[in-house]
């Protein structure tokens, strides 16, 4: 396992401390007076470094869960430790800073802005983490070349194909060093052989930058990829 | 990282800038309709402004044209408010008054006035117009010199003699393009030599036209034309623009007491001072542009709220754009920001387009109408200011809502 401490993490050093911890955390939607469980206490902790693949049948809950794990959902009950640090009481702006500092999402949907040109959606956290002009133009583009897309960064997410689009999530989640990748369904949209290309670039990343690696997948070999594999069965880990 | 901090800082304003100028270009009819309200709130600001500065400016002119810190004594009751028997049909004033006038502090000199209209022949042609008798100070009083020739005199004021000068319009009626100077014409059957022209003075604020006129002696006048004693009015020039105020009281106490008006006797006749009058007339045009421009400003206020509005479309329909961004680490903050650039850069642009719009008018009105208006920088730089206001105003409310919105929710948005 990696040891190197690119990503300093404020506590993450002194102890034994895993990078997440999930105590008892639940959540609950409620549609007008009916109330969806959709997790039920669950426990989790995952080290610094691991390759974790989520797997469980739809509407099981895994992205409901990875929303919660990438910051971006607070849950209705338990507590989330990230680095030994409780978030659940964080404020809005706070959660946003750990997104842009220490999360990569990779979403279900591409969610790429199409407005903004392939560069400009891949510079996009840099921009958000203070991040301008030059520098933050060169590092997009060494993140572009990582997936293999540097010449396409003037076009248009509409004007590049699905598998390109999901490269370019990718290049956009990896661009600010994020210790942290979490990917809902990153080769679904994709062939095997795109598909073995995307694992094989997260194992890449796993292995050289010691990036903690969650992935949300419906298939069996690329699950196979993962050191780890968490079943999520009607909000619970089986 | 930290090296270049100021550097960057800088540069994100300039990016935020470009990022809204294009989000705005990529919609370019719904932009320009939104600002709409804008432009032409902007634009009629501009003209009115421009139009209110041309009248006072032509007021200024027309106060400078009347002569030099003039009052205008009439006889009449001042306490009844005017004239009330018609112009100068009371015989209360004289030229003795006029002489006795001239000898008061404030006075630097005067004229005693009597107009009538008659017909004057030259040869073939004959034209009725005003026939003015004067003193020889006329030419001082009214700021008004003569063009070719010579003004008559103070000895030919003394002995009545039987001379005139011309204004320009009654020149041309009479003699076309003749020189009239040296001339013989008959006014009124007495034959007066033309010994001099007026320079032309145009119409005044009444419309009337000035220059329709012939200037003789007041003494030739009355005794020869009108046949009488009085004289219609008398011109005064006071010494200076503050002397005015003293002139007309002097003037007042003066002339009751060389009528014998008794204290609780009202004058019978009254002291106009004309720059007074010219002043509150230019008064009256600026409350005439203010109420002008603030119905503009209200038109301003009405393109804010479609702004408003076309903002709260754009934040619904870049609901899943807002959430892609608060998922990568945009906090409320960069949000707002980014909403309330776009709005104050739209309603800004339309202010500059409404500047543009308010030149042209008021360039058009000054081609096709007697009126030059006139743009200063001063409501440039306000509507310009007030328009980026109106921009952050009515972009606070849809920047502010696209901030407080859930990522998650957001994100789902299709
Ligand atoms: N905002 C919401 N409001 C109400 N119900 C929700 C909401 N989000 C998710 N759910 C419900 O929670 C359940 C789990 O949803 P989730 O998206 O986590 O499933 P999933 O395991 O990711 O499924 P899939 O494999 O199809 O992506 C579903 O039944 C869904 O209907
Ligand atoms: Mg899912």
């Amino acid at each position: 396992m990696n040891t190197g401490n690119d990503y300093d993490i404020n506590n993450s050093r002194n102890s034994g401390e895993p990078l997440i911890r999930l105590e008892n955390i639940g959540m609950i939607y409620k549609i007008g007076d009916i109330s969806y469980e959709v997790l039920k206490k669950i426990n989790l902790l995952i080290n610094k470094g691991e390759f974790v693949s989520v797997m469980g049948a739809s509407g099981s809950g895994k992205s409901t869960l990875m929303n919660i794990l990438g910051c971006l959902d607070k849950s209705t009950s338990g507590s989330y430790f990230l680095e030994g640090k409780d978030v659940s009481g964080l404020t809005s702006d706070e959660l946003a800073e750990i997104r842009n500092k220490k999360i990569g999402f990779v979403f279900q949907g591409f969610n790429l802005i199409q407005r903004l040109s392939i560069l400009e959606n891949v510079m996009l956290p840099l921009y958000y983490a203070g991040l301008h002009s030059k520098d933050a133009e060169k590092m997009a583009f060494e993140s572009l070349k990582l997936v293999d897309l540097f010449e396409k960064g003037n076009k248009f997410p509409n004007q590049i194909s699905g598998g390109e689009q999901q490269r370019v999530a990718i290049a956009r989640a990896i661009v600010n060093d994020a210790p942290i990748i979490m990917a809902d369904e990153p080769t679904g949209n994709l062939d095997s052989v795109r598909g073995a290309d995307v694992m094989k670039f997260f194992e890449k990343i796993n292995g050289e930058r010691g990036a903690t690696i969650i992935l949300v997948t419906h298939d069996k070999n690329v699950a196979g990829y993962a050191r780890r594999l968490i079943t999520v069965k009607d909000g619970e880990i089986v | 990282m930290g090296t270049k901090k100021q550097n960057k800082v800088k540069f994100a304003f300039l990016l935020d800038l470009e990022s809204a100028y294009k989000t705005l270009l990529r919609n370019k009819i719904r932009s320009l309709l939104t600002i709409l309200g804008i432009i032409i709130g902007v634009g009629s600001v501009i003209a009115t402004v421009s139009i209110g500065q041309g009248a006072s400016k032509a007021i200024q002119n027309s106060i400078n044209s009347m002569g030099s810190n003039m009052l205008v004594i009439l006889p009449g009751s001042s306490s009844l408010g005017g004239i009330r028997s018609g112009f100068g049909v009371l015989p209360t004033l004289t030229l003795n008054d006029a002489y006795a006038i001239r000898t008061l502090q404030a006075v630097k000199t005067d004229s005693g006035m009597l107009g009538m209209s008659q017909q004057v022949i030259w040869r073939g042609n004959n034209w009725t117009t005003l026939i003015n008798g004067a003193n020889s100070t006329f030419t001082e009083i009214r700021k008004w010199p003569v063009a070719r020739g010579v003004f008559f005199n103070r000895q030919q004021v003394v002995s009545a003699a039987n001379v005139a000068v011309i204004g320009n319009t009654a020149a041309t009626e009479l003699f076309g393009l003749i020189s009239p100077i040296g001339h013989i014409i008959l006014i009124h059957s007495i034959p007066f030599t033309v010994i001099g022209e007026l320079t032309v003075k145009g119409f005044n604020a009444f419309g009337q036209d000035q220059d329709d006129v012939v200037v003789i002696p007041i003494t030739t006048m009355m005794e020869k034309i009108a046949g009488t004693t009085w004289v219609h009015a008398i011109m005064v020039s006071a010494k200076t623009q503050k002397d005015t105020v003293l002139a007309q009281s002097e003037i007042t106490a003066l002339l009751r007491q060389r009528h014998h008006i008794p204290l609780h006797k009202p004058s019978d006749f009254f002291v106009r001072n004309l720059t007074e009058i010219a002043q509150a007339a230019n008064s009256s045009a600026a409350t005439f542009t203010i109420l002008l421009a603030s119905i503009a400003a209200v038109s301003l206020l009405v393109g804010g709220i479609g702004i408003m509005n076309i903002m709260l479309v754009s934040v619904t329909e870049r609901t899943k754009e807002i959430g892609i961004r608060m998922a990568i680490g945009a906090k409320k903050s960069d949000i707002l920001k980014q909403f309330l650039i776009e709005s104050s850069v739209l309603s800004l642009f339309g202010g500059i387009l409404g500047v543009g719009l308010g030149f042209a008018i008021s360039s058009a009105i000054s081609s096709f109408s007697p009126l030059k208006t006139i743009v200063t920088t001063e409501p440039i730089i306000i509507s310009l200011v007030f328009s980026l206001c109106v921009g952050i105003f009515f972009g606070f409310y849809p920047a502010f809502k696209a901030s407080r919105m859930n990522p998650v929710e957001a994100l789902r948005y299709e």
